[in-house]
C-alpha cells in the first residue's frame, strides 16, 4: 500500500494527514470534511437525501450480510443466518475449520447458490463489528462518522473504502442468481460523496 | 480386506448343500477383492470352506462372507460376531467381505438377497452362529484326527484346537478339515458361553473409515474406465426428444455422448470433464405426462379424498354410529410431504461389459435384484453378471430400488457406449432423481369417553403404495399396502377402542416412491403419538400417565416408555423455557420410547436433549444398538424440522443441501440411550429409533407454545 | 495446463484445466479417493482437505489456487493412522457408513491444532460445516474431546 496525499482543486479546505488507499494504482479524490464550515439548509437536505440512497445500498443483502448484528454472517437475498453456523471469529475471518476462505474463493464459484468469492472475503473483526443490520439511517450514518465505530477511519478513508475496496466492489459482482444493490457502484459512490460533501449530515431518523 | 481365492468356488458350492440352504445354482465366485487397477489375483491359498459364510485358509486367514451389506448400521461387525462366538477365532485373522449374489445369501425370511427391514441381526442369528459352529466342529474333528485323540478331549481357543499338550492352529487344520464329512448335528453354545453376543465389539469397518482406505462405490477406479455423468429430464419421467452434443464433445476429456432411456450420458476421462460436458449439452425434453404435477395441489386432492371412505385396513364395531352419539369428538388432519433419502454418497455404479459377461461394482442393498435387472437389459443370464458390493455411503432404503434404477442406468450407458464406465450422479441428480418417501394425508375423528379415553376412531389415510408392482407386492392384500397403515391399524392404542375404522386410499401417481428409513412409521407414528398426546391434554391428564393407562396390556411398550421417562426425569423441573415431549412406538419388532427436551425461541425449534429407551429383545451388540438409536434420532430430527420435497410443474424444487437441509453438529442434541434388559423376541435397531422422535418433538413444541403440529417439517413455528 | 502440486508431502504434476476443482484432481487424477464428493457446493464438507493447513472444501477450491501449495488429505493426516483423532474415532466407534468421516476428521484436525482443549461450543463452531446423514455427531463430539486428551498426553503433535 502506498500513502497518497492529494489536494482537491474545487474546495479550499483539505484534510490534514494522509489517506490510506487500497491500490497504489488508484488516484483518489478524497472528500474532506470541512472543519467548521457551516452548511446551508439546502446543502444539509441534500446530504441527508444522499445518505438515504446510500443507506438503501448498505442495507441491501450484498452489504448488510457481512455486517450482521450478531456474530453469524447473513446469507442470500433474504439475509437469513448463514447455514453451517459460521461465526465471525476475533479477526472476522471465521474460526477453525470454518474460516471464510475455506469455501469462499478469490472469485465467485459459478452456479446458483454456489459460494460467492472475493480475495478479501471476511467480516469486520470482533472488536469493531461495524453492524449495519437493524440500524436506522441516522444510527448508521453516525456510526460511519465515528472513528471509534468505523474502523478508526477518517471520513476521507471511509470514502476511499467505499469507492475502491475490493470487497465493497464485490457487492456489485455478487455471483449467479444474487441481487445487486439498488444503485450501481458509481451511483452509490456519488451519493456517498454528496452526503459527505454537503456536511455528512445525519438523517432525522 | 484380503483376497479371496478363486479355489473357494468348489468349497462354496459344497457349502450350500451342507447347510441345507438348497442347491447352489447361480453362484459367482466372490468378488475379486483386489486392489483397484489390479487384475491379477494372488496365488490361491488352499482353504476350508465349511459353508457359504466363511472359509479358512491354510494361512489361518478367516474370510467371513456377509449376506447383508454394511451401510452404516454395523452389520459388518455384528454378523461376524455371531460367527466368532461359535468359532473361537483369532480376531486379527478375520477378514470380512460382502457376499456376491447367491442362493445361500437369501434373506432367511424374505426369499431374496436384501438388506432392509431392520432384520439382519435377528434373521441371521441362528444361521451365522451355525456357520461358525459347523466350522469349529470340523476343525475339532481335524485336530482330533491329527492328534490321534477323541474329539471330546479337544477344545478351541483363539484360533487353535487344543487337546492336552497338543495344539494346532485353524490354518494348519484347514486342509484336513476340508476333507472331513459335515457333522450330522450342530449344537450352538448356550448364552452363558457367549463372549461377544450381548457384550459387543468395536466396529470392524472403522479402521478403514478413519484413514480414507474404505472403498465405496464412488471410489472404484480402474485403468481404462471412464466417468459418466447423466443429464436427466428436469420433469420426472420426461424423455429426450432431441439433443445436440457438439459442444459437449468439444469439452477436453469428453470421450463419448450416448442417449439412454433415462437421458443423455456424457463419458469423460474424469468427473469434472463429464460434468462440464453435461452442462454443454443442448437437450430438448419431452416432459411427458407429469409436466403439470404439483405437490401442493396434489395434497388438496388428498384432503378431499380423505373425506370419503377408503378400503378397510381395520374395521371393528360401527364407528359412524359411535361417533354420532353426541359424545366429545376430536378431529384432526395431517399432511406429510415427500422426502428424499439423501445418503451422503450420491448414487453411482461401475460397469465393465464384455461379450458374455458383465462386472458391476456398486453399493447396493439388493444385489440379487440388481443382477437380474442388469442381466435382463443385456439379454444375459444372471450368472453372467457379477455384483461386487462395496461399502454403501448410506442407504436408508434408497439403495434398494425394485427397478435397480441406478444400476440399470449404468448398465444402459455401458451397453450404449461399449465403454467401461463409472456412472456418478451429482447431488442434484440424487435429490431430484426419483424415489421418495411418499406424501401422505391423514384425517381423524376420535370419540372419547367421559375420562377422555378413545372409544371410537375413524381414520382415513391417503397416499401412494410402495409395494404395489414390486417384488414385494405380496405385502399388498385386499388393496391394502401394509406399509401405508402400519403403526395405525395395528396400533396398541386401538386395543381398547370398541369402534374403529382405518380406511386407506391408495393413489396412483407418476412419482416414484420407496421405503424410507422406518417406512410407514415415518408418518403413522407422528399421527398416533401426537393425537394421543392431544387426547391426554384435552382430558387434562399427564401425557405419560395417559399412555400408561392405554398401554396397560402392552408390557414392551410400557417398558420402553417408562425407562425413557425415568431416565429423562419426566415431570421434574427443566431449565426455564425448556419443555419435554414424549412418544413411544413399536416398529420392526422393537419398542422405542423417547423423551425430548425442546425450547422454542423466536419461533425457532431447538432440540436440546433426547432420552431414548429401546426394547429389542437381546441386544447382540449393545453399543451398536445405541449407535443406531442416536442415528435414528438425528435422522428423525432432520425429518421433523427440515424434511420436505416439493414438486412444481413436475420438477423437484429441492436440489442440494442448501434447500434440503440435514441436521448439523450445532443443532445436534445430547442423546442418552438406554436398553431395556429384555429376554423377549429379538427385533431390529436400524429404523425403530426414527418414528418416535418427530412426534415427541411436536409434543414438546405443544407444551412450549400451545400449538399442535399437523404439517411437518416445523423448524419454524409461526 | 500443467500444475505442480504437493499432496501429502509428495510432489505431483498434473495436466488439468484451471477450473478443475482440487477434489477431482485428488480423486480422479491422483487416485486419492479418501476425500469424498458429497454436494459439489461447499455445503456438506465431505471433501474437506487441508490447503496450507486450512480446512478448505476441495469441491469448490480450484486447482489454480492449490498449485504450488501444501495439500494434505485424509491419507496423509498421519503416517500410521495414529493421529489422536483417528485413535479417538476408533475408541468411540464413531463411523457408521463412513462416507463423511474423512471430511469430519480433516475439519476436526484444524480445530485441535488451533484449540488444544475445545469446548462443546468450539466443536459446534468448527464442525457444523460437515454433514453426517448417519447422525454420528454425538460420537464425533466425544471423539474430539478424547482426542484433545490424547493429544495432551502425547505432547503436541
Amino acid at each position: 500500500m502506498k500513502m497518497i496525499k492529494q489536494l482537491r482543486s474545487k474546495k479550499a479546505i483539505y484534510l490534514a494527514g494522509i489517506i490510506l488507499v487500497t491500490s497504489s494504482y488508484t488516484l483518489i479524490s478524497e472528500e474532506p470534511i470541512p472543519q467548521g464550515k457551516t452548511y446551508s439548509a439546502s446543502e444539509k437536505a441534500a446530504s441527508q437525501k444522499a445518505f438515504l440512497a446510500v443507506y438503501d445500498v448498505l442495507m441491501s443483502p450484498r452489504c448488510m450480510n457481512c455486517h450482521p448484528k450478531g456474530d453469524v454472517p447473513l446469507q442470500g437475498d433474504d439475509s437469513h443466518l448463514h447455514t453451517q453456523g459460521v461465526i465471525r471469529g476475533s479477526d472476522g475471518h471465521g474460526v477453525y475449520a470454518m474460516k471464510c476462505t475455506n469455501c469462499h474463493q478469490p472469485k465467485n464459484t459459478p452456479g446458483l447458490n454456489m459460494p460467492p468469492g472475493n480475495p478479501k472475503w471476511h467480516l469486520p473483526p470482533a472488536d469493531m463489528k461495524m453492524v449495519f443490520e437493524g440500524k436506522t439511517p441516522r444510527e448508521l450514518a453516525a456510526q460511519l462518522k465515528d472513528p471509534e465505530q468505523n474502523g478508526h477511519k477518517t471520513m476521507a478513508e471511509i470514502v476511499d473504502h467505499i469507492s475502491h475496496d475490493e470487497l465493497v466492489l464485490g457487492g456489485w459482482n455478487p455471483g449467479d442468481g444474487r441481487k445487486k444493490p439498488p444503485l450501481t457502484h458509481p451511483q452509490f459512490e456519488k451519493e456517498f460523496r454528496d452526503w459527505v460533501k454537503n456536511g455528512a449530515v445525519l438523517p432525522e431518523k | 480386506m484380503t483376497n479371496l481365492p478363486k479355489s473357494n468356488r468348489r468349497q462354496f458350492l459344497k457349502a450350500g448343500a451342507l447347510l441345507g440352504t438348497g442347491l447352489v445354482i447361480s453362484f459367482v465366485v466372490p468378488a475379486r477383492i483386489t486392489k483397484f487397477g489390479e487384475s491379477a489375483e494372488p496365488d490361491p491359498v488352499a482353504s476350508f470352506a465349511p459353508n457359504a459364510y466363511l472359509s479358512i485358509g491354510s494361512d489361518g486367514g478367516i474370510n467371513v462372507l456377509l449376506s447383508h451389506v454394511e451401510m452404516g448400521q454395523g452389520i459388518w461387525t455384528t454378523l461376524t460376531m455371531l460367527i466368532a462366538d461359535e468359532l473361537d477365532a483369532d480376531w486379527k485373522n478375520i477378514h470380512v467381505h460382502h457376499a456376491p449374489p447367491g442362493q445361500p445369501y437369501m434373506h432367511t425370511l424374505y426369499g431374496l438377497q436384501i438388506t432392509g427391514g431392520s432384520s439382519s441381526t435377528w434373521s441371521e442369528f441362528d444361521r451365522y452362529r451355525q456357520a461358525g459352529a459347523t466350522a469349529r466342529m470340523l476343525l475339532i474333528a481335524a485336530g482330533a484326527k491329527k492328534f490321534g485323540v477323541d474329539p471330546a478331549t479337544c477344545k478351541t481357543e483363539n484360533g487353535m484346537v487344543i487337546s492336552g499338550e497338543q495344539k494346532a492352529s485353524y490354518g494348519d487344520l484347514a486342509t484336513l478339515a476340508a476333507s472331513l464329512p459335515a457333522p450330522a448335528k450342530v449344537e450352538l453354545r448356550p448364552a452363558s458361553d457367549w463372549k461377544y453376543i450381548g457384550k459387543g465389539l468395536k466396529r470392524l469397518d472403522a479402521p478403514a473409515k478413519v484413514n480414507g482406505t474404505a472403498k465405496f462405490g464412488m471410489d472404484m477406479q480402474f485403468p481404462g474406465m471412464l466417468t459418466a455423468v447423466v443429464a436427466h429430464s428436469p420433469v420426472m419421467g420426461g424423455t429426450v426428444k432431441s439433443f445436440d452434443a457438439t459442444a459437449a464433445k468439444a469439452v477436453p476429456g469428453v470421450k463419448a455422448v450416448v442417449q439412454i432411456p433415462t437421458g443423455v450420458a456424457v463419458l469423460a476421462d474424469h468427473f469434472w470433464a463429464a460434468k462440464k460436458g453435461k452442462a454443454a449439452l443442448k437437450i430438448t425434453w419431452d416432459a411427458g405426462a407429469n409436466a403439470s404435477f404439483n405437490s401442493v395441489t396434489q395434497m388438496e386432492k388428498y384432503r378431499a379424498l380423505a373425506a370419503t371412505k377408503g378400503l378397510p385396513a381395520l374395521n371393528k364395531g360401527n364407528v359412524e354410529s359411535a361417533l354420532s352419539q353426541g359424545g366429545k369428538v376430536i378431529e384432526a388432519s395431517y399432511d406429510f410431504p415427500y422426502l428424499a433419502h439423501a445418503p451422503m454418497e450420491p448414487m453411482n455404479c461401475t460397469v465393465k461389459l464384455g461379450a458374455d459377461k458383465c462386472e458391476i461394482w456398486t453399493g447396493t442393498q439388493l444385489p440379487g435384484i440388481d443382477q437380474a435387472v442388469a442381466a435382463k437389459i443385456l439379454g444375459f443370464k444372471p450368472e453372467q453378471v457379477s455384483i461386487d458390493t462395496v461399502f454403501l455411503g448410506g442407504g436408508f432404503g434408497r439403495r434398494a430400488t425394485p427397478t435397480s434404477d441406478f444400476v440399470a442406468e449404468a448398465v444402459h450407458i455401458a451397453k450404449a457406449s461399449g465403454k467401461f464406465i463409472k456412472m456418478v450422479w451429482t447431488r442434484e441428480d440424487d435429490m431430484q432423481g426419483g424415489y421418495y418417501r411418499a406424501a401422505f394425508h391423514h384425517k381423524l375423528k376420535i370419540g372419547v369417553d367421559n375420562n377422555g379415553y378413545p372409544t371410537a376412531w375413524n381414520h382415513s389415510i391417503v397416499g401412494q403404495s410402495i409395494f404395489e408392482g414390486t417384488f414385494l407386492s405380496m405385502l399388498v392384500q385386499n388393496g391394502i399396502d401394509s406399509s401405508s397403515v402400519e403403526g395405525i391399524a395395528d396400533s396398541p392404542y386401538m386395543t381398547e377402542v370398541k369402534d374403529a375404522y382405518v380406511g386407506l386410499h391408495t393413489t396412483k401417481l407418476p412419482i416414484s416412491v420407496l421405503w424410507y428409513r422406518s417406512v410407514g412409521h415415518t408418518h403413522t407414528a407422528f399421527v398416533m403419538e401426537t393425537i394421543i398426546d392431544q387426547l391426554a391434554t384435552e382430558a387434562g391428564k399427564d401425557p405419560l400417565e395417559f399412555r400408561r393407562t392405554l398401554l396397560k396390556s402392552h408390557p414392551r411398550h410400557l417398558a420402553a416408555l417408562n425407562l425413557a421417562a425415568e431416565k429423562a426425569g419426566w415431570g421434574k423441573a427443566l431449565p426455564a423455557g425448556h419443555f419435554h415431549g414424549i412418544a413411544v412406538h413399536e416398529s420392526f419388532l422393537s419398542f422405542v420410547g423417547q423423551v425430548v427436551e425442546v425450547s422454542v425461541t423466536n419461533g425457532r425449534v431447538n432440540v436440546h436433549k433426547v432420552t431414548c429407551a429401546i426394547d429389542c429383545g437381546l441386544a447382540v451388540n449393545p453399543d451398536g444398538v445405541k449407535a443406531q438409536m442416536e442415528s435414528g434420532i438425528i435422522f428423525g430430527i432432520t425429518m421433523a424440522l427440515y424434511g420436505e420435497i416439493n414438486f412444481k410443474d413436475g420438477k423437484v424444487q429441492q436440489t442440494n443441501f442448501h434447500n434440503y437441509p440435514i441436521l448439523r453438529m450445532n443443532e445436534s442434541p445430547e442423546i442418552d440411550v438406554h436398553i431395556v434388559a429384555s429376554t423377549e423376541k429379538m427385533g431390529g435397531a436400524g429404523e425403530c429409533g426414527v418414528p418416535p422422535t418427530a412426534p415427541a418433538i411436536a409434543n414438546a413444541v405443544f407444551a412450549a407454545t400451545g400449538k399442535r403440529i399437523r404439517k411437518p417439517p416445523f423448524a419454524s413455528i409461526t | 495446463m500443467v500444475y505442480k502440486l504437493k499432496v501429502n508431502k509428495k510432489d505431483y504434476s498434473v495436466d488439468a484445466t484451471p477450473d478443475m476443482p482440487l477434489l477431482w484432481v485428488l480423486r480422479d487424477l491422483l487416485g486419492l479417493t479418501g476425500t469424498k464428493f458429497g454436494c459439489g457446493m461447499a455445503q456438506c464438507g465431505a471433501c474437506t482437505v487441508h490447503l496450507e493447513g486450512e480446512a478448505v472444501r476441495s469441491c469448490v477450491t480450484l486447482i489454480a489456487r492449490a498449485a504450488g501449495k501444501e495439500v494434505t488429505t485424509i491419507e496423509g493426516l498421519s503416517p500410521d493412522s495414529k493421529h489422536p483423532l483417528q485413535v479417538a474415532w476408533l475408541e468411540e466407534d464413531t463411523p457408521q457408513c463412513g462416507y463423511c468421516q474423512s471430511g469430519q476428521i480433516m475439519a476436526a484436525a484444524v480445530l485441535l491444532r488451533e484449540n488444544a482443549d475445545p469446548t462443546d461450543e468450539d466443536i459446534d463452531h468448527a464442525m457444523s460445516g460437515n454433514i453426517c446423514r448417519c447422525g454420528t455427531y454425538p460420537r464425533i463430539r466425544k471423539a474430539i474431546h478424547l482426542a484433545a486428551k490424547l493429544q495432551k498426553q502425547g505432547g503436541t503433535k
